[in-house]
């Protein structure tokens, strides 16, 4: 594929699925801040994701919605770690948290790509992206640091959840021709950027942080390899699109 | 009544931005969408009069740039403008700092803190953190939660006045 396209799909498949994960935290929050919190991340990277669909269309792929609500599972290039379910409070906060420092740094680092339409919408994501991080961070710092039971939960959802993590920084066939055109700086200094960053909150906690380089990711999102919970969660997506694909909403 | 547009010779430029004042935000109405900053350019076509207005939203998933673009072309349609397109774009990219001294005067009016000046300082986490209280003004407040009611808001609480508030938050 077309490095930009490429890269494209990659960033806003993860926007569109994390977003729909974190909208179904709606009404069932801890806390009703929580419920909020997630619910307007949601927003946010629908939003993300739309402007991203926006910029494939202009370099001639389909309408953003016909992107967004007709592919199946293997047409998808999220890494696997934002399709899997919300499971406990614990394990979305820990996938929260360690998807987006990655994503901070990412659209930091695109805000001066080559691709300068790409470049202007990293510039407006990012400041957004903040919050994003900003709110993971006061809550791993919370919990990690609470009582015993929280930070055993913690420690078993940062275990279970980082070699899925690492999936985040897979790379496809366009990655030496990504990095050599200035689209991006490429998914391996990305991690090590990210590496860094989610160790400092770490270490503000009682968390104990394995070494993750040594960890076997959890790779094939990026060349449509998905778990069973991805086609489920599209077929509710767009399960109202599909009934008149046509129809003006 | 008569439409205030002269047919023959386009309207100036200044015109078309004071008539843009009248146009609030749909969900803070004492704010213009030209003191919010999301106007980023208007030009009129020397020809045949149309007037392009180009908006960018505070946020990227703002629900209400509908709202704004279809109000911006029913104000200017209103005022006898010939043509109306209205552009969103991101093109120049909204920053918290495009607000003007006016516009932080609306938000307080609104009870709603108007997010600190960014300028060229370094953006860090800490400073999504500080907001001023709308209420008796002073900076003894912690960020309660940076999500609030809508994508643009941070709740806060102050310690003075013992109450929470909403910011619009720095971006």
């Amino acid at each position: 594929m077309n490095p930009t396209l490429d890269l494209l799909y990659r960033l806003a498949d993860d926007q569109l699925i994390l977003g729909h994960r974190n909208s179904e935290w709606n009404g069932l929050g801890p806390i009703l801040e929580e419920d909020i919190a997630f619910s307007s991340m949601a927003q946010d990277k629908l939003g993300h994701s739309l402007q991203l669909y926006s910029l494939l269309r202009a370099l001639g792929e389909a309408e953003p919605d016909t992107v967004a609500f007709t592919r199946n599972a293997p047409q998808f290039h999220c890494c696997q770690l934002v399709e899997l379910p919300i499971g406990e409070y614990d394990f979305s906060l820990t996938r929260h948290f360690l998807f987006d420092h990655a994503e901070l740094l990412r659209f930091e680092a695109l805000a001066t790509s080559s691709y300068e339409p790409l470049a202007q919408v990293a510039r407006k994501l990012r400041g957004e992206l903040k919050y994003h991080a900003l709110h993971a961070n006061t809550w791993m710092k919370r919990l990690g640091t609470a009582t015993d039971e929280a930070i055993e939960r913690m420690q078993r959802s940062l275990d279970f959840t980082l070699p899925y993590a690492l999936g985040i920084f897979e790379k496809t066939d366009a990655e030496a021709e990504i990095i050599s055109s200035g689209l991006f700086v490429g998914e391996d200094e990305l991690r090590g950027r990210w590496l860094e960053s989610i160790s400092k909150v770490l270490a503000q906690t009682a968390l104990e942080v394995p070494d993750v380089l040594a960890l076997t990711p959890v790779m094939g999102g990026r060349y449509g390899q998905h778990t069973e919970h991805l086609q489920p969660l599209l077929d509710e997506m767009a399960e109202v699109f599909r009934l008149d694909p046509t129809a003006d909403w | 009544m008569l439409t205030e547009a002269n047919s023959h010779q386009p309207i100036g430029k200044s015109q078309i931005l004071e008539w843009l004042q009248a146009v609030k935000d749909p969900e803070i109405p004492t704010i213009s969408l030209i003191d919010l900053g999301v106007v980023r350019g208007v030009e009129v076509d020397a020809v045949t009069g149309k007037v392009s207005v180009h908006l960018t939203p505070t946020f990227a998933g703002c629900p209400a740039m509908d709202y704004m673009k279809r109000d911006v072309e029913r104000a200017l349609l209103a005022h006898g403008v010939p043509a109306v397109e209205v552009e969103i774009s991101m093109r120049e990219a909204w920053t918290s700092d495009m607000l003007t001294e006016a516009g932080r005067q609306a938000l307080r009016q609104h009870k709603l803190s108007p997010p600190p000046v960014i300028g060229n300082q370094v953006f860090d986490l800490d400073f999504l953190e500080y907001a001023e209280c709308p209420n008796c003004h002073g900076n003894n407040t912690e960020l309660r939660t940076p999500f609030g009611a809508t994508l643009c808001r941070a709740v806060h609480y102050c310690n003075d006045c013992r109450q929470l508030f909403e910011q619009f938050k720095p971006v």
